[in-house]
């Protein structure tokens, strides 16, 4: 048979003993208050070593869904950093506190009925003129986006680009809580993205032609069979398939 | 340990023969599997197979169906609601519909109960976590749709089946491949961005088990794109969401078997909330955080299966949750991301899986289940693996092969995910292959619907990874989003259709004094409690010193 994983390190609370007694730690603050985990967990783990039980602040675990936004310091250095609690390994005296929710509004719309103008990220949000250009959002981006770069780009109603620009967007906030114009970027992109979607990039042609087939019948009679051949005629049938390199 | 360009020296040597053997592989093409070959090797080496780790239910109507010791320890547990503790003559929340998940198929199921005529207020989701916090949300390579000649959505169905070892609900499969077409255009009316060619044409990329290539995505991002974008739609229809709101148990009819709505817990304050609706979606999605043989997992935080204890409680009946799938490339190293997807499109785009001398030993593009098998005979039968300094076995994902295929940038283009999330840990993907090992990734089975997305219950409709038949014992590659949109979507109409023609319930908890008198009777005695919400993490040192008084 296969092997035994019994020795894989789970999840932080299936650290081996040793690994607690004779390995490399580091020290770390939660909210101000000091604890010593091991090396090379990320944030996230070693907040649960340390014993925190998440009900906000987790979510994918993975870095899609921007639950886990935390922002940080680190001893003797004046600069504030954010990153994603699930992604980052923690470092010797990181000052870490986390934030689960971002209060920021969003436009209400009806796709149906949007034009991609030039000025319609403007007017549904306007706030994106009281841009500084300060950069902090893009400082704050644990995605790497040119935040500020896109708001910009925003402003002039280029949505095309901005729609390419965000599309790693994980609508953390971090963006969001930093912009000193209290912008919610995240919902401008995802509306600039919506309608570049939408209205500029074409339909495929091929999808509407495969739903008038389906919809003449012309698959039902073929479909109808499958659904009361015999398992060794299924078989048969999968094995002689081919395989259609195009 | 030092490490050069985030490995150590060791794993640096087994790197240069993936290196040198590259030219030569770029052209080899390894053979496919035959039906009794891929049998053979998942039977000698697939984790379902591995004896000890599985037991028949003692309890309910799937009785005697064999499941993971996991899975039927929560079947096999007391609910954790006790009758006498809720007070049913208030009823907190009033609805047509409520929908309990708030990933794909939750918020799908939502858009499409508006369609059927439901106002926004008469409809309820609640989520433990935010909405939109799913497995869903992580999908990363793509969704089938054999939306062009010369496919077809019989070809789409006969690759199904044959991944899923014909053990299928062909009507069901049926339905899947039909519908895909049609949701591939509502996506694209909702604004989604596919990856396309100028004229418009979805570009379309393999998948393991597919005879053609079917695989519609947005980079690597498919799963967020996709999710962004109905939330983005759920908000702007203002259905009511309670985020950080857990069902902890349904609510059955006093005098008839159905189910007329959930006991909600608030996780913050802890308190309940008595919520009626005329018809109730299951859409809670997977069990990956529930640990399968102690596997990691690729799944969200909240992946416990709770819909489907939910739904057993009620009488529901369950299928195939036998056949556990483990993808077959999660992160093996660095140990940070251990576990963690790297998606099937990377070998869809071209990439092969070699073992430590730089060789081919599996056709890349295999079944999930027989790829993982075949992962884990090179690691641990024929020791051709790649051993980690925390004593895992991987072998190479030699990704550097696309950018040699599709020109110098091409894997940052296509991979953004999966280049940032290497980068953070100090490899470079598109310069160097990276270790990979089957992890904990889909449940196969769960909740039997009908072509209704009903199930076996009364008033109780489900839709998503929570439900099983779609996929028989195996699912392939792009088929879970396929799964969440299609029966989301059929199971919003037909819940929102129960709904118009019911009238509220009066809600009873009886069926929660049957499952005790239920496990009683079986003789099961445990102080287990389910469905769990949510995993424990928690430093054991720290749990062992705990006492509990706030």
């Amino acid at each position: 048979m296969y092997h035994n994983r019994d020795r894989l390190p789970l999840e932080a609370n299936d650290l081996p003993e040793e690994t607690e007694g004779r390995g490399e730690t580091v020290r770390i603050y939660i909210m101000g208050k000091e604890y010593r985990v091991p090396a090379g967990l990320t944030i996230m783990k070693a907040m649960e070593y340390a014993g925190y039980r998440f009900i906000r602040g987790a979510g994918c675990r993975g870095g899609f869904c921007g639950a886990c936004a935390t922002v940080y310091r680190k001893e003797g250095d004046y600069k504030l950093y954010t990153d994603l609690a699930c992604q980052k390994t923690v470092e010797d005296g990181m000052y870490l506190v986390q934030l689960p929710f971002v209060p920021a509004n969003k436009a209400v719309y009806d796709i149906e009925e949007l034009r991609p103008e030039p000025n319609i990220l403007l007017r549904f949000y306007p706030e994106i003129a009281r841009c500084v250009s300060c950069n902090t959002c893009t400082k704050a981006c644990p995605q790497d986006i040119e935040v500020m770069y896109a708001i910009q780009h925003a402003l002039r109603g280029e949505i095309e680009r901005v729609a390419n620009m965000t599309f790693d967007c994980i609508q953390c906030g971090l963006c969001t809580i930093r912009c000193p114009a209290e912008i919610p970027h995240y919902h401008v992109f995802q509306l600039a993205r919506r309608i570049y979607g939408r209205y500029i990039l074409k339909p495929a042609r091929h999808v509407r032609e495969r739903i008038k087939e389906i919809e003449s019948g012309k698959y039902d009679q073929e479909m109808d069979k499958l659904l009361t051949v015999s398992v060794e005629e299924l078989k048969r049938i999968y094995e002689n398939r081919g395989r259609i390199e195009e | 340990m030092k490490l050069i360009r985030g490995y150590p020296a060791y794993m640096r040597e087994s790197i240069e023969h993936v290196e040198k053997t590259r030219p030569r592989r770029m052209k080899e093409k390894y053979r496919t599997l035959s039906i009794e070959e891929r049998e053979e090797l998942l039977r000698k080496y697939h984790p379902d197979y591995k004896p000890g780790t599985k037991r028949p239910l003692k309890i309910g109507p799937s009785k005697g169906m064999i499941a993971p010791h996991e899975v039927i320890d929560l079947l096999e547990a007391h609910p954790i609601v006790k009758p006498e503790d809720v007070n049913l003559d208030e009823i907190d929340i009033d609805v047509d519909l409520l929908i309990i998940g708030g990933g794909g198929a939750g918020m799908t199921a939502a858009l499409w109960a508006l369609e059927e005529g439901l106002k926004p207020e008469d409809i309820l989701i609640v989520t433990k976590l935010r909405l939109g916090d799913s497995n869903s949300i992580m999908s990363q390579g793509g969704v089938q749709a054999a939306d062009r000649p010369p496919d077809s959505p019989i070809r789409h169905f006969i690759d199904i089946v044959g991944g899923g070892h014909f053990t299928n609900d062909r009507r069901l499969v049926k339905i899947l491949t039909m519908t895909a077409p049609y949701m591939m255009a509502w996506l694209e009316r909702l604004g989604l961005m596919f990856d396309k060619d100028e004229e418009g044409n979805m570009l379309e990329l393999w998948g393991g088990g597919t005879s053609i290539r079917r695989m519609h995505s947005c980079k690597d991002y498919t799963g967020m794109e996709i999710v962004r974008v109905l939330r983005d739609e759920v908000r702007n229809r203002q259905v009511p969401c309670l985020e950080f709101t857990s069902a902890v148990e349904l609510l059955t009819d006093e005098e008839e078997d159905r189910v007329v709505g959930a006991v909600l817990l608030n996780m913050e304050s802890q308190q309940y909330y008595v919520a009626r609706a005329k018809a109730t979606i299951l859409a809670t999605g997977g069990f990956g955080r529930i640990h399968i043989q102690g596997y990691p997992t690729t799944n969200h935080y909240g992946a416990t299966m709770d819909g489907v204890v939910l739904a057993y409680h009620v009488g529901a009946r369950l299928r195939d949750l036998d056949a556990t799938q483990y993808h077959p490339t999660g992160a093996a190293y660095p140990e940070q991301i251990v576990g963690l997807l790297v998606t099937e499109k990377v070998r869809g785009a071209g990439a092969q899986v070699v073992n430590r001398h730089g060789e081919q030993f599996v056709f890349p593009l295999e079944p999930r289940d027989v790829e993982a098998a075949a992962i884990i005979r090179e690691c641990w039968d024929r020791n051709n693996g790649v051993e980690t300094p925390t004593g895992m076995r991987g072998v190479w994902l030699d990704t550097p092969m696309i950018e040699e295929l599709r020109g110098r940038g091409a894997f940052k283009r296509m991979f953004p995910a999966i280049h940032k999330m290497y980068s953070r840990v100090g490899i470079d993907p598109a310069q160097d292959p990276v270790l990979v090992f089957p992890t904990l990734h889909y449940m196969n089975g769960g909740i039997i619907i009908d072509e209704k997305a009903q199930t076996t219950v009364k008033g109780l409709f489900a839709a998503g990874e929570t439900t099983g038949g779609v996929h028989g014992k195996n699912r392939l590659m792009g088929n879970s989003i396929l799964d969440y949109l299609v029966f989301g979507r059929i199971a919003g109409i037909h819940a929102a259709r129960f709904a118009k023609h019911t009238s509220p319930g009066k809600p009873s908890l009886k069926h929660v004094i049957k499952y005790e008198e239920m496990l009683k009777a079986a003789g099961i005695e445990t102080d287990r409690r389910s469905p769990v919400l949510l995993p424990d993490y928690r430093g054991e040192r720290v749990l062992a010193r705990r006492i509990e008084i706030l």
